[in-house]
């Protein structure tokens, strides 16, 4: 197989892919989480500033999941074929969500009635929940495997069986993780009351946090021993549960120093961090089959040939310092707290 | 092609496509309201920010911060129904993603990388960042935004095209791990139908975007509100709704030499045209019988033939030339969207044309009665685009990928079809909650208007209630 600096190019796809999902889970997880909180802030003008924290990013956060899914799709097609079709009602789920968010962060401002807003909290609120809850629901039935037989087809149940144990249980590990990196983000766009609040909530998501990574952790250890397989094989390796868990640490501990800009970074970085763990666990398998793990699908069986992921290659050295350069811009741009004004939500 | 991707089940199989097919082509037909709104919307913001930037008229400054807003929202719903687009190929395509996956890829990754990228970038700075950078900074996001949606137009008609007319590929493997591999990345991008396919979109978007601009002023100006600033839209919008009606007819025929070139099948259905091998006529009006190989209504004896090769007479293949199962199916459904699409194209440039020899006259706000055609005119490109994708997608059929992978043996096989039943009715009424928004804050943004009154504040996004508070 051809390679490029030492590494195989399903394995830079494999990079690439990772970099992508890490990019949109710290993006849109600051703003899954921020509106997963929404209904613990009481007042209009905190609620209102709330959402207006995330309003110019909302959206363009969201398109990285476009670029992160058709990264997938042009990669690894058998394993977005596969993935998509056998997590068919979790994804039509968030599909579900995502658009009702969008709904809500239009509508509530329309109109000046307390119900209306009320309502529109609820359903923006209730959004951003499910849909941190759901990637870490689909995170959990990839890292555990599913029932893929021949051919690359789905087997198993097709109506909750994506709503096992561990599942749920990765699903609150990443709902708590967004909310906490949220209730940070939040921290850097406000002041006063508001901000006092937020320090408050900001422990309680810290807690949630770290008992349901705790228990997954353990549940992870002890019941799928496929996945520390690698760790225990390469002791080297270790370096990186050591560094998340430092990540971790740091947080509460910057937090509690009030450098929100540096607890923020951090929280960034647990999140990469836990996705490289995941991408440690499992690489070079994608999607491991509970049937045979001759059906296994990894990074070489759901390729794309190398003449695409070399063009493709080229595409993304070609396009990621732009990327890196105007979302630099947008960010300074709208850097420090929220101001609201005629252009706000 | 794949006998080995034939169900047992007939009958389940069967009901799975249809409900696959119904809907995607639901989700995708909503979602194609809205990206030609943004672009040709796009296209407008930047004529109206750099005639401010140049003028520093602060007429063209109320104008592009206006319709901004509009643009906003048609942008919104294009990105979260488009993420629902790309779902979908894996969702419920999955045979499909498998066979086109590799060819895809370097569109896709394109298409992530250039264009959502770009215009999601300097989204932020179009919509929230009036106050925050230089006005000169903010044309050049505006053109980011315009250029990102250019560009994303580029490579998913590219991808589409390629579904039409596959090029620079090779085929690898056998059975089930049969997939279309690319050989030759520029022949892929400009494989025969891309170029005249995607002119044809973009006049079709910036057709779309102009005509919502002339509608919202026509009807302002009716109402005599906002008549200067509005007299100034209308102009603009005239200007470039004239051009690029008449281009239409240029990438339209493009387009059909084309599809007669590469698709002739597809061409046949087009005109109701059977005869394997005969002169065609062309219809400006018509009815296809496929049982009786008829068609009737009003047509130009030989008109197709002397359309494609400046003959009369010339033969034209006609669908009898292919078997059966190699023909689309709903020939009269392809031929009555083709013709509604023509027929729009024809109104549109003779209105266009109409309004502009009265600009010249110096007489164009002077007739009500074309005010009110140009109010309600901006459904005409809004349907012409959609039943032009029908015509060329439903003339496609029974091929997902034209001569290569069946649409019956493309969906996904993991998926029952209670579960696309159960997201088909979600999508309906997910969707009709999102039309009803989008159309009652279009209707609020209209009425509000383009001018910052004093007595209100002007707040696009739930400013009435800070003005309650103070």
């Amino acid at each position: 197989m051809e390679t490029f600096l030492g590494l195989d190019y399903p394995t830079w796809w494999f990079l690439v892919v990772g970099g992508l999902f890490s990019g949109y889970a710290i993006l849109d997880g600051f703003d899954f989480g921020a509106g997963a909180w929404h209904l613990f802030l009481k007042k209009e003008n905190s609620r209102r500033i709330a959402l207006n924290a995330v309003g110019p990013v909302w959206d363009g956060n969201e398109v990285w999941l476009v670029i992160g899914g058709g990264a997938l799709f042009a990669g690894f097609p058998v394993m977005y074929a596969t993935m998509f079709s056998s997590l068919y009602v979790p994804f039509m789920l968030f599909l579900l969500f995502i658009i009702f968010r969008a709904i809500s962060i239009e509508f509530r401002g329309k109109e000046p009635m307390l119900w209306w807003r009320k309502l529109w909290d609820v359903c923006y609120s209730i959004s951003s929940i499910m849909l941190a809850f759901l990637l870490g629901v689909v995170l959990g039935n990839v890292l555990q495997g599913i029932a893929i037989g021949e051919n690359y087809q789905y087997q198993g149940g097709v109506l909750f069986e994506f709503l096992n144990p561990y599942a749920l249980m990765t699903g609150f590990t990443t709902l708590s993780l967004f909310m906490a990196h949220g209730a940070i983000f939040l921290l850097l766009k406000t002041e006063g009351r508001l901000f006092a609040k937020l320090t408050r909530l900001l422990k309680r998501g810290m807690i949630f946090f770290m008992v349901s990574f705790a228990v997954t952790t353990l549940y992870t250890l002890i019941y799928i021993p496929h996945l520390s397989d690698d760790f225990k094989n390469n002791p080297s390796l270790f370096i990186i549960p050591l560094l998340t868990f430092l990540s971790i640490a740091n947080v509460p501990r910057l937090a509690e120093k009030r450098k929100y800009k540096w607890a923020f970074l951090f929280s960034s970085l647990t999140i990469a961090f836990l996705l490289v763990l995941v991408a440690v666990e499992l690489y070079p398998v994608l999607l491991r089959s509970t049937i045979d793990p001759m059906y296994n699908i990894d990074i070489y069986n759901a390729a794309s040939s190398t003449k695409s992921l070399q063009i493709m290659m080229v595409i993304v050295a070609i396009g990621t310092p732009l990327v890196l350069f105007y979302t630099i811009f947008v960010y300074k741009t709208f850097w420090g707290k929220v101001k609201l004004d005629e252009t706000s939500y | 092609m794949f006998p080995f991707l034939l169900l047992k089940d007939k009958t389940l199989s069967m009901e799975t496509e249809i409900l696959a097919r119904i809907q995607f082509a639901f989700t995708v037909a909503f979602h194609y309201i809205y990206p030609p709104l943004s672009i040709g919307i796009g296209l407008l913001l930047v004529i109206f920010e750099s005639i401010y930037i140049r003028t520093k008229n602060e007429t063209y400054h109320k104008l592009a911060r206006f319709w901004t807003k509009i643009f906003a929202l048609t942008f919104g719903i294009g990105v979260v129904t488009g993420i629902v687009m790309e779902f979908e190929f894996g969702t419920n395509w999955a045979v499909y993603s498998r066979y086109v996956g590799d060819v895809f890829g370097s569109a896709l990754a394109a298409e992530g990388i250039f264009a959502f990228a770009l215009e999601s970038g300097f989204l932020g700075i179009l919509l929230f960042g009036w106050n925050r950078v230089k006005p000169w900074v903010h044309l050049v996001s505006t053109i980011g935004v315009f250029l990102g949606s250019m560009f994303s137009a580029i490579w998913i008609v590219v991808a589409n095209s390629w579904q039409q007319t596959p090029a620079g590929f090779h085929i690898v493997g056998e059975g089930m791990d049969a997939r279309a591999e690319i050989t030759d990345f520029w022949a892929m991008v400009f494989n025969p139908s891309s170029v005249d396919r995607l002119t044809h979109v973009w006049l079709g978007a910036f057709l779309a975007g102009a005509f919502l601009v002339l509608s919202v002023h026509a009807y302002y100006l009716i109402k005599g509100k906002y008549v200067e600033v509005s007299k100034k839209a209308f102009k603009i919008a005239l200007v470039v709704a004239t051009v690029f009606s008449l281009g239409q007819l240029f990438t339209g025929h493009q387009s059909a030499d084309g599809v007669a070139e590469n698709q002739p099948a597809k061409l046949a259905a087009l005109e109701g045209h059977f005869e394997a091998s005969a002169p065609a006529d062309m219809y400006i009006l018509g009815w296809v019988d496929k049982e009786n190989q008829e068609v009737s209504g009003i047509k130009v004896p030989g008109g197709l033939s002397f359309l494609l090769d400046y003959d009369f007479d010339a033969p034209v293949t006609g669908l009898n030339a292919f078997p059966e199962d190699e023909r689309p199916s709903q020939i009269n459904a392809v031929f009555q969207f083709y013709h509604i699409m023509v027929a729009i194209g024809m109104a549109l440039i003779f209105l266009t044309l109409f309004a502009s020899f009265l600009w010249w006259r110096g007489k164009l706000f002077d007739k009500k009665w074309l005010l009110w055609i140009f109010v309600f005119a901006v459904f005409l490109p809004q349907i012409a685009n959609q039943v032009g994708w029908f015509a060329a997608e439903m003339g496609r059929q029974p091929w997902v990928v034209y001569g290569l992978l069946r649409t019956n043996e493309a969906f996904s096989q993991a998926v029952s079809d209670n579960q696309i039943m159960f997201s088909l009715i979600l999508f309906f009424l997910v969707y009709a909650l999102l039309f009803a928004l989008f159309i009652y804050l279009l209707h609020k943004k209209i009425k509000h208007g383009p001018y910052e009154e004093s007595e209100s504040d002007d707040t696009p996004f739930g400013g009435t209630l800070t003005h309650m508070i103070n």
